[in-house]
């Protein structure tokens, strides 16, 4: 399968299979007027099999995102069809407007304006908890 | 420096240490506080119902020589005409000095401390956490057992949704050797979370069980809970669940002589009025302790904003 080289842009490597199209939400990558190529179960050396984001586009993303929806992703920013950066991205401390806490206790639920905020509790564990209720969120 | 205190372990052992001794003195002389707080205002924040914490938080600024400026109805406010907690935090900032603010939102003193530009205490958020409560506790434990180390605590009850026995699992859980019983129906057990985050990960001893008469002879504290049916969403739980337990005098004799029965109260069923005459009842030292440790509260943190 062929994917054209990207001349400006960035691909998102390393992506554990199955979780590109999570991935491509989370960064509204659909809302983007741009190509956009996601690869699935393509073969990893590493894993066996990943999926593989590519954007042509020199966009800024959100780091995060990636770090709590996929630890270990391999981000590789492309400019004139040469790669100038290579970023493994760990998982952040602070997720702010991520993900939103599901708890109806949660003043979150109510309160407008401010922000959703999940503290990394149990990096191992990959636990995230609301900064509000400590609601848990896994992934 | 602003500062606020949402969750018990926003204070150090140290400085919990140093709010116990401020409340013992308070105790043995409290005509030299009549003063401390004179020229400030308390402002309490109340969107759900509550008589005993309101209460308490006024007559410690009272005592304290300070005045109080009070919502206790969220009926009454802005907020029923859908301010949100932040704006409200921000105006009554321009009255007050401090908040002592409680509302059924898990998180909304936060949001509150957050966005005022004065302390705020949090008075209970939801099934979250309500320091000065705890703060009460540890003065009743320290009173009554003379330490907060060596004791097996009992929690029976709610321990699902009562904020009050997370918060005290916390605190207590910084001291050593202590173990905890756990009574609860299957339905209330405390949250795994806790068990895993604060007693497996210290190392701390713990029991859970359904049985409180077995449970009873090895106690050092009983702390008894009660079912709030506010943290239903089914009423039909709620009253399956109510009367899980009732602490009366025949189930005591089984206890120990120096054991010290709490509850943050008010109290439904759970503990029988025949237990108010023992001596080891001790929930309405606890109220009364609680007002001492909210006065010892009041003046650190409006000593700290004036820093």
């Amino acid at each position: 399968m062929n994917i054209d080289a990207i001349q400006n842009g960035i691909v998102i490597d390393h992506i554990t299979a199955g979780r590109g199209m999570r991935i491509y939400e989370l960064l509204r990558l659909d809302a983007l007027d741009a190509s956009v190529a996601i690869i699935k179960n393509a073969v990893s050396h590493r894993t066996g099999k990943k999926d593989i984001i590519k954007i042509d586009s020199d966009i800024s993303i959100d780091f995060d995102v990636l770090g709590f929806v996929d630890p270990g992703v391999t981000v590789n920013i492309i400019r004139n069809g040469e790669l100038v950066e290579k970023r493994r991205i760990d998982m952040p401390e602070r997720l702010v407007n991520v993900i939103r806490c599901k708890n109806p206790r949660c003043i979150t639920s109510v309160e407008r304006s401010i922000d959703h905020v999940f503290k990394l509790t149990d990096r191992k564990n990959k636990v995230y908890r609301c900064l509000y209720c400590e609601t848990k969120v896994s992934q | 420096m602003k500062r606020s205190v949402i969750d018990i372990l926003d204070l150090s052992t140290e400085e919990i240490e140093e709010l116990i001794a401020t409340a013992q003195d308070i105790i043995e002389r409290p005509a030299g506080y009549a003063r401390a707080c004179a020229g400030k205002k308390l402002a309490t924040l109340f969107f759900e119902p509550s008589t005993r914490t309101r209460l308490s938080f006024e007559a410690a600024m009272y005592e304290l020589g300070g005045n109080v400026l009070s919502v206790t109805d969220a009926a009454t406010s802005s907020a029923s005409k859908g301010e949100s907690v932040a704006d409200t935090a921000r105006t009554v900032s321009c009255y007050a000095d401090i908040i002592a603010m409680r509302h059924p939102k898990e998180g909304a003193a936060l949001v509150a401390a957050n966005a005022a530009s004065i302390p705020v205490i949090n008075a209970g958020d939801g099934g979250h956490c309500h320091p000065t409560q705890t703060m009460a506790d540890l003065l009743t434990i320290r009173r009554e057992k003379g330490a907060f180390s060596g004791l097996t605590i009992g929690l029976c009850g709610d321990l699902k949704f009562g904020r009050t026995v997370h918060s005290l699992i916390n605190a207590m859980a910084r001291y050593p050797d202590n173990r905890f019983v756990l009574i609860s129906p299957e339905e209330l057990k405390l949250p795994s979370y806790v068990k895993k985050d604060v007693l497996r990960e210290r190392g701390i001893p713990y029991d859970q069980t359904t049985d409180l008469e077995a449970a009873l002879p090895r106690l050092d504290v009983l702390y008894m809970t009660r079912v709030q049916r506010e943290r239903f969403f089914n009423e039909e739980d709620y009253l399956r669940l109510k009367d899980s337990y009732i602490l009366d005098a025949a189930k005591l004799r089984a206890a120990k002589k120096d054991l010290c029965v709490m509850h943050p109260l008010p109290r439904v069923n759970e503990i029988a009025a025949d237990v108010d005459a023992d001596p080891r009842a001790c929930y309405f030292k606890q109220v009364l302790n609680g007002k001492y440790m909210r006065m010892a509260l009041i003046m650190k943190l409006l000593k700290e904003a004036a820093q």
